[in-house]
């Protein structure tokens, strides 16, 4: 596959887009689609990188384009140049609903007089094997 | 507690949320900690990493062009490879550096539109000509040497996004320089004619590239505000020598030599010094007034004409897939 290939052939990003576009609810469809802003502006979309294989996907950053083919393929282009990954995500940036910074406190329990949820706790077993 | 978009626009705040915010702002900078996009910052922090970030962007961006007019001259298949690979690459940082610029709630047409309108500064080593195939050398070895020299640092600036972008592009960063050594290397060991041409090319950007770490300290209205809040690390000067001191030892290893005969190791502050700056000829490229500052910003307004059909025609196809699927979906 060449990385510019024509587009009458769909790289490989769109072909994956092709299959996994039927599980999509049409709510969902319709979130995917950015609005597009100012004079046909493109949408904001995430990029997630799987590293390789048997690891999570991990936020790598964010570009724009008109679709979720586009995207996959402008993050393949942006964030894979050194083969930095085998698998890529693509989410529309507005469909994220992220925690709120300043209710770091309030939103997150405090974790204190809470240590018995860590092995460490437990010093009683010190010495004893496999344990 | 309210679930949030990710580029929700920070509402009104009333005074006392204002005074609250700075003080978990403060304590962030004062343990050395990260601000991201969502976090109370004062309005001049914003303010100054906005210009920073997307003046860094443009200054990718304009950057291709010095180095994108020699593929098509490249003197073997390999140089040709490598050289698009390097252009590729500051496109990739230009577009990094934007979406860092985007968190700080400024749209990319709009620094787009700024770039082009001529409102924008980047920097002003692209102002200047790549004469040779030799200044491909210079250009990687002077111009991305100062350039990572800079950008090290700020791979630990205090705002969250910049400091991501920045860890990918010095990662990419290490190739371009050495390959523009490896072109000087190989044109200083090759025919007298060569040699003198890398030479030259080293003449020519030597002191261009100093001049990127910015204006001396003294004349530096914003670094130590940019040093309190994290974002820079390091002054433009204590940047520079350390520069310096790089350069001597590897100018040595290309068997070229540095046109500054008055560079030497000051014992007692133990910093290089180098040659005084011709300052005023860095205001006047910074002024619009450079060598190629037209034809820079007139190319890019022409790239960005030419490519107006192919974003026009994305955004109308994705347009119409969208509207098919919701009709299948509908019946």
């Amino acid at each position: 596959m060449s990385p510019h290939g024509n587009p009458e052939t769909p790289a490989s990003g769109a072909v994956e887009i092709n299959r996994e576009a039927p599980k999509a609810s049409p709510a969902l469809e319709q979130s995917a689609q950015p609005e597009h802003h100012d004079r046909g502006a493109w949408g904001l979309w995430e990029v997630f990188v799987r590293s390789s294989r048997g690891l999570s996907h991990v936020h790598a950053g964010s570009l724009h384009a008109p679709d979720a083919a586009m995207a996959l393929r402008n993050a393949r282009d942006l964030y894979t140049r050194r083969n930095e990954g085998v698998s890529i995500w693509v989410v529309p940036a507005d469909a994220i609903a992220a925690s709120d910074p300043d209710s770091k406190g309030s939103f997150f329990e405090s974790p204190q007089g809470k240590d018995y949820r860590h092995a460490t706790y437990y010093t009683k077993s010190e010495g004893v094997k496999h344990l | 507690m309210a679930a949030q978009n990710l580029q929700s626009v920070p509402a009104e705040l009333t005074p006392e949320e204002d005074a609250a915010g700075q003080a978990h702002f403060d304590r962030i900078i004062a343990e050395d900690s990260r601000i991201e996009p969502r976090y109370w910052m004062p309005a001049a922090y914003r303010r100054t990493l906005l210009r920073q970030v997307s003046q860094h962007a443009h200054s990718e961006i304009i950057g291709m062009q010095p180095e994108a007019n020699w593929i098509s001259r490249a003197p073997s298949l390999k140089r040709k490879a490598i050289l698009m690979a390097k252009v590729q690459d500051e496109a990739g940082h230009g577009l990094y550096l934007y979406s860092a610029a985007e968190t700080l709630g400024q749209s990319r047409d709009k620094m787009m539109d700024d770039l082009i309108a001529g409102k924008a500064r980047y920097s002003s080593i692209f102002n200047y000509p790549a004469l040779t195939w030799a200044d491909m050398g210079a250009i990687g070895w002077l111009v991305d040497g100062a350039a990572i020299c800079n950008q090290v640092p700020l791979c630990r600036a205090s705002y969250g996004p910049y400091g991501r972008a920045m860890v990918r592009v010095c990662k990419e960063e290490s190739f371009h320089q050495r390959q523009g050594f490896e072109i000087l290397l190989e044109l200083s060991n090759g025919t007298p004619a060569q040699k003198q041409m890398a030479q030259d090319a080293v003449n020519r950007w030597y002191a261009p590239a100093l001049m990127m770490f910015g204006p001396p300290d003294d004349d530096s209205p914003n670094s130590k505000q940019s040093m309190a809040w994290n974002i820079k690390r390091f002054s433009n000067d204590e940047l520079r020598s350390r520069f310096v001191g790089m350069m001597v030892e590897q100018v040595r290893v290309l068997g070229l030599t540095l046109p500054d005969d008055q560079i030497r190791f000051n014992e007692d502050t133990r910093k290089w010094e180098h040659g005084p700056l011709d300052w005023h000829e860095f205001q006047e490229v910074l002024a619009g007034r450079g060598p190629c500052n037209a034809q820079r910003l007139e190319r890019r307004r022409a790239a960005h004409d030419d490519g107006a059909w192919v974003r026009e025609a994305a955004a109308a196809y994705a347009a119409k897939q969208s509207a098919k699927q919701q009709k299948e979906y509908a019946a």
